[in-house]
């Protein structure tokens, strides 16, 4: 289990990850790999555990067994901040702004990663806090125009709608400039055409960021539309694996979301 | 507000509290008391105010950091005898950032292992090491245990309380007003989140303590040179309860707020003292607590988001 027979082209991969909370396996030898700006989908059943996948390479749960590896090196049990700072940004299934701060400053938190200064630079306000902190406001303005959120920079985050809310939580964790982002059903709640805007802008990003994705999500018409990739999760096992085209004829995947043919 | 001339603020501060300090003279005790108190109670509240309002960590523990600091800082200047005026203040102020230090040790010693906890389990611990420092000291001999330690100098003035206030207001405001501010209130917003961002949670709360912590133990050492005359009494947890209405009355994480309701709150139980002493007012002297008691609960009621957080309704919680 080393990092180095992963391929040159590998951003994360999942060596054997299993996780046991009690007697259940949530997640059960898990082989998952991940390539450089690739766009890969990870879909199952409800409770087949997707949010625990993203919850084990982000660092919210430590693996029982098996190690996680990031850009060719172990991110086994590091802190979630830590694996942030390496360069894997998350958004959560159930939106998690910091309600009480502006858009502006929800995006602006994510810029604390690439800070020179610390508390003393804080405190002394020199020039030099001054010019950082207006590099940043300008790079958080650049950031909130791309994704048409400008206009809400000083509105708080809970005030702004369902589809706003969304959308600063991508643009808050693109803030933290990383390798690879996870979106954990990001199209949940969302209306057709919606769901057809979210697939651009997914495939936007990827494009203009040159970064990795890896989404979990519910909705077909999204996974199929846009993934490169699928991997298909059912009670922890992986039951499947391949282009969008292969994984809709599996006849495993048919079984597991619609029930075994009588 | 960008907090932009933020050090010319405090140097304004510091001007004003030096020169209301040399004409202290002029105005009656009593008065420069319950001066003294307001801008104790000013450091306290606001120090108070990163920990419970920025930072969102519920500590009852900001007595427990003021005794810390305050019998430091007296047992420090009570083994000198009459010294010169200049001496003097420079002894003061090293003991008093004695007593910061001492107090923002302790912090640090009890955050460690107590920020992991939340909510309702991080009060009752607190809770807890904060009547652990007063039973310490209350047994303590060479503090005079629960006799009470006398303080020989009262080295508390004008200056070096309101220039200590305004510049724990300039820390507190100083701090949250960055980019590496912003992540205080993101934890108290949404730990998981928070942490997802990069950010150290563990790190910010331990900072937010240790530095509230430091500043309760400063205003200890004034109280104590205010009042030369320690009881470990004194320092309850019914105080701490104090400083917490303060925080919530003035709005969590709303620094002037706070400012405003300390002073309210110092004055509020020395103004129906007044009013008592006027004919067919008497009755006021009796129940003087009663009516405080009750005036907070219509303030609570009414101003359940504080005093002063209208004003930031479209700005966020955050000033």
């Amino acid at each position: 289990m080393t990092a180095n027979n992963a391929t040159e082209n590998s951003l994360l991969r999942t060596a054997r990850v299993t996780i046991r909370f009690g007697g259940l396996t949530a997640v059960s030898n898990l082989d998952l790999e991940i390539g450089r700006n690739e766009l890969v989908g990870l879909i199952g059943p409800n409770g087949a555990g997707k949010t625990t996948v993203f919850n084990l390479i982000t660092g919210v749960y430590q693996p029982t067994e098996g190690g996680i590896f990031f850009d060719g090196q172990s991110i086994t049990g590091s802190k979630a901040y830590r694996i942030t700072a390496r360069g894997i940004a998350r958004t959560f299934q159930n939106i998690r702004l910091f309600p009480s701060l502006t858009a502006f400053d929800n995006v602006r938190t994510a810029f604390h990663l690439h800070l020179q200064g610390d508390v003393r630079h804080a405190l002394w306000r020199g020039r030099s806090f001054w010019d950082e902190e207006e590099r940043i406001g300008e790079q958080v303005l650049e950031l909130l125009e791309i994704f048409h959120l400008g206009k809400f920079r000083d509105a708080p985050a809970r005030s702004l709608s369902y589809g706003d809310q969304r959308r600063l939580e991508i643009v808050r964790a693109l803030a933290a400039r990383p390798k690879l982002l996870l979106l954990d059903e990001p199209a949940a709640g969302m209306n057709s055409s919606e769901k057809t805007d979210l697939m651009r802008l997914i495939q936007f990003i990827k494009g203009k960021f040159q970064i990795s994705v890896l989404l979990v999500e519910h909705d077909m018409q999204v996974v199929m539309g846009i993934c490169e990739r699928i991997a298909v999760l059912d009670y922890g096992v992986k039951i499947a694996e391949g282009r969008p085209d292969e994984v809709r004829r599996n006849p495993k995947v048919i079984e597991a979301y619609l029930g075994e043919n009588p | 507000m960008k907090f932009r001339h933020a050090k010319l603020l405090l140097l304004v501060a510091l001007a004003v509290s030096l020169l209301v300090s040399l004409f202290a003279s002029q105005i009656n005790p009593y008065a420069l008391f319950i001066f003294y108190n307001i801008g104790i109670n000013i450091i306290l509240a606001v120090s108070l105010n990163l920990i419970n309002g920025y930072t969102g960590q519920f500590s009852l523990g900001h007595a427990g950091f003021m005794a810390v600091g305050a019998y430091t800082a007296a047992v420090i200047t009570n083994q000198f005898g009459a010294v010169n005026p200049v001496a003097s203040e420079a002894l003061f102020l090293s003991a008093l950032l004695a007593g910061g230090l001492v107090a923002a040790m302790v912090g640090l010693l009890v955050g460690l292992p107590t920020l992991r906890l939340k909510g309702d389990y991080l009060a009752i611990v607190t809770l807890g090491f904060g009547e652990i420092i007063r039973v310490i000291f209350q047994n303590m001999n060479a503090v005079g245990a629960a006799r009470g330690l006398s303080v020989m100098h009262g080295w508390t003035n004008c200056f070096w309380v309101f220039g200590f206030a305004a510049l724990t207001v300039y820390v507190v405001t100083a701090l949250v007003h960055s980019t590496y501010g912003r992540g205080f209130i993101a934890v108290r917003d949404d730990e998981v989140a928070a942490e997802a961002m990069g950010i150290n949670t563990t790190k910010y709360k331990v900072t937010a303590f240790v530095i509230g912590a430091f500043f309760a133990g400063i205003a200890g050492g004034l109280y104590a040179h205010a009042i030369q005359f320690l009881t470990p009494g004194g320092f309850g947890f019914m105080l701490s309860i104090t400083f917490v209405v303060m925080v919530i009355l003035g709005g969590m994480g709303n620094t002037p707020g706070v400012i405003f309701a300390a002073a309210l709150l110092t004055l509020m139980p020395e103004g129906l003292r007044k009013l008592a002493g006027y004919p067919h007012l008497g009755w006021i002297g009796d129940t003087r607590m009663i009516i405080y008691s009750l005036l907070l609960i219509v303030l609570m009621l009414t101003r359940p988001q504080g005093l002063f957080t209208w004003r930031q309704k479209y700005k966020g919680a955050a000033p």
